[in-house]
C-alpha cells in the first residue's frame, strides 16, 4: 500500500478532561475510499475521537496525519497546543465536519451557508462559488430551498444542508458526528440516503454513527470503541458476523 | 404661551446638535462596548482585568462629575506636567469633543454587559462550524459572530441609547450648544421658563418616540431569518 493512498492517520490518540481520560490511545488508518463507522456506547469517547481529528478538541498526544501531512504540536504547560494556526485552518478546511447539531449559519440562507468558506476561506470567484453550490444542493436534494434560512427547513433538510456546506470545500475527508441522532425517525432516511451516496462515489468518510445497520450495509471498517479504547475491529462482514468481544456482542444485541 | 419669540430655531439648532453629540456617543459606546466585551470574554487575564476595571470604574463613577474631570481636570493635568517639564502650554478642551468622550466611554461600559451577553447568547455551535472548516478566528468572528449579536444585543443598545441622549443634556454644563443649553439661552433672554423648557421636553420626547419606531424596524431586520417563538 502506498503511502500516498492514505487519506487520513491517527496515531495512538490521548485526550483527557481533567482527570477523565476519554481516549487511551485510539489509532485509525482511512485509505482513500474507505468509509469508517464509529460504534460505542454514549461515553465510548467516539465523538470526542473525531473532534480530534480537525482539533476542535486538542488531543493530550499522538499524531494525526491528513493527506500524509502531520499537524505539527508544540509543548505548553505539559500538553500541548497546535504549533502553527494557519497549518490547522488549512487542514480544518480539507477536513468536512458535519455535526450532530447540523450547526447552519442562523443568519445565512442555504445557498449563503454553502458559498461562505469556499468565497471567504479559499477565496473562489462568487460566481463560481455560488454555480458549484447550486449544483451540489441540487444534488442532495434543496434545489427548492436554497434561498430559504434555516430555521424554516426541517430538520433533514439542515443536515442535507450542512453536509451540502462540508462537500463545497472538496474535502479529503468528511467526519460525521452522529449526523442523524438530533433527527425525528421519518427524517433519518433521507440523510442516510445522502450519506450513502457519497459513500458510494468514494468518498473518504469517517462515521460516528448509532445506526448499526447503516454502518453494516455502508462501511468497509467498522471500529468498535469502549472506554477510550478500540474493543474490535474489522470489515463489516467480519465483525458483524463473529465478534471476538463480548461487549460489542451485547451492543449489538440491544441496538439492532 | 407657545410664542417661542423667534428662538424656535435656536432650539432647532440645539436639537441637531444633541443628536449629533448622541449619535458619536453612541458609535464610540458600541466600539467600547465591542472591545470591552471581547476583554471579558478573552482567555487572557490582563484583557480580563482591564475591562473589569474598566466596567466598575466607569459606571461607578456619576456621569456629570466624569465630564467635569475630563473637561476641567485633564487639561490642567496636562498643563500641570507640562509646567514641571519647563514648558508654559495652555490646553483646551473642545466640548464637543469631551462630551463625546464621556458618554461614549459611560455608555460603552453598559454596552459592554450588553455585547458580552450577547456573544454568550450565540449558541457555540455556530462558532464551531465555523473553526471546523477553517476560518480563522478572526474572520469566524467577522462573518459569523458580529452579524448575529445584533439579535441579541438590539434591545438592550435601543435601551442604551434612549438613556445616552438624555444624558448629553449634562454636556450643557460645559457650554456646549446643544438643546438644554439652547433652551437655558431662550429661557434666560425671554424669561419664559415653562414654554422653552416645555419645548426642549417635548423635543426630546420626539427623539424617545421616533428611535423606538426606528428600533423596531433594525429588530426585523437583525431577526431575518429566525422563526418567530
Amino acid at each position: 500500500m502506498g503511502a500516498e493512498t492514505v487519506a487520513l492517520e491517527v496515531r495512538d490518540l490521548h485526550k483527557s478532561f481533567g482527570s477523565m481520560e476519554v481516549l487511551k490511545g485510539v489509532s485509525l488508518t482511512a485509505r482513500e475510499g474507505d468509509v469508517i463507522s464509529m460504534l460505542g456506547s454514549s461515553g465510548s469517547g467516539k465523538s470526542t475521537f473525531l473532534r480530534c481529528i480537525n482539533l476542535l478538541e486538542i488531543p493530550n498526544a499522538g499524531e494525526v496525519r491528513v493527506g500524509g501531512e502531520l499537524i505539527r504540536m508544540r509543548p505548553k504547560n505539559g500538553r500541548q497546543e497546535p504549533a502553527d494556526r494557519r497549518q490547522v485552518d488549512r487542514i480544518r478546511a480539507s477536513l468536512g465536519m458535519v455535526f450532530q447539531q447540523f450547526n447552519l449559519w442562523s443568519h445565512m440562507t442555504v445557498l449563503g451557508n454553502v458559498m461562505e468558506a469556499p468565497v471567504h476561506v479559499l477565496k473562489h470567484p462568487r460566481a463560481e462559488a455560488e454555480a458549484r453550490a447550486r449544483e451540489i444542493l441540487e444534488k442532495v436534494g434543496l434545489g427548492d430551498r436554497m434561498d430559504y434560512y434555516p430555521s424554516h427547513l426541517s430538520g433533514g433538510q439542515q443536515q442535507r444542508a450542512a453536509i451540502a456546506r462540508a462537500l463545497a470545500m472538496e474535502p479529503k475527508v468528511m467526519l460525521f458526528d452522529e449526523p442523524t441522532s438530533a433527527l425525528d425517525p421519518e427524517l433519518v432516511g433521507e440523510v442516510l440516503r445522502v450519506i450513502r451516496e457519497l459513500a458510494d462515489e468514494g468518498r473518504t468518510m469517517i462515521v460516528v454513527t448509532h445506526e448499526v445497520g447503516f454502518a453494516r450495509e455502508v462501511s468497509s471498517n467498522v471500529i468498535f470503541l469502549h472506554e477510550g479504547m478500540i474493543e474490535e475491529e474489522g470489515p463489516p462482514a467480519e465483525v458483524f458476523t463473529r465478534q471476538k468481544s463480548e461487549r460489542f456482542r451485547q451492543f449489538l444485541a440491544s441496538n439492532l | 404661551m407657545f410664542d417661542l419669540q423667534g428662538y424656535g430655531w435656536m432650539l432647532w439648532d440645539g436639537l441637531q446638535m444633541t443628536l449629533l453629540v448622541g449619535l458619536c456617543s453612541l458609535v464610540l459606546a458600541i466600539l467600547m462596548g465591542l472591545i470591552g466585551a471581547w476583554g471579558k470574554l478573552s482567555e487572557n487575564r490582563v484583557a480580563r482585568a482591564a475591562a473589569a476595571t474598566y466596567t466598575t470604574v466607569i459606571r461607578g463613577i456619576p456621569e456629570l462629575l466624569l465630564l467635569l474631570i475630563i473637561f476641567y481636570g485633564t487639561p490642567t493635568l496636562i498643563q500641570g506636567i507640562a509646567e514641571d517639564l519647563g514648558y508654559d502650554i495652555i490646553v483646551d478642551f473642545n466640548p464637543f469633543i469631551a462630551g463625546v468622550l464621556t458618554i461614549g466611554f459611560i455608555y460603552g461600559a453598559f454596552a459592554t454587559e450588553v455585547f458580552r451577553g450577547a456573544f454568550i447568547a450565540v449558541p457555540p455551535g455556530q462558532m464551531e462550524a465555523a473553526r471546523a472548516i477553517g476560518m480563522s478566528s478572526v474572520l469566524a468572528f467577522r462573518r459569523v459572530m458580529l452579524p448575529q449579536i445584533w439579535r441579541f444585543a438590539l434591545p438592550g443598545l435601543g435601551n442604551i441609547w434612549m438613556v445616552l441622549i438624555k444624558a448629553t443634556a449634562l454636556i450643557s454644563v460645559i457650554q456646549l450648544e446643544e438643546l438644554m443649553r439652547k433652551s437655558f439661552i431662550a429661557m434666560g433672554a425671554t424669561k419664559l421658563p415653562f414654554t422653552f423648557f416645555f419645548t426642549a421636553a417635548l423635543m426630546y420626547l420626539a427623539i424617545t418616540v421616533i428611535s423606538m419606531l426606528g428600533q423596531q424596524r433594525i429588530e426585523r431586520w437583525a431577526n431575518r431569518g429566525i422563526r418567530r417563538a
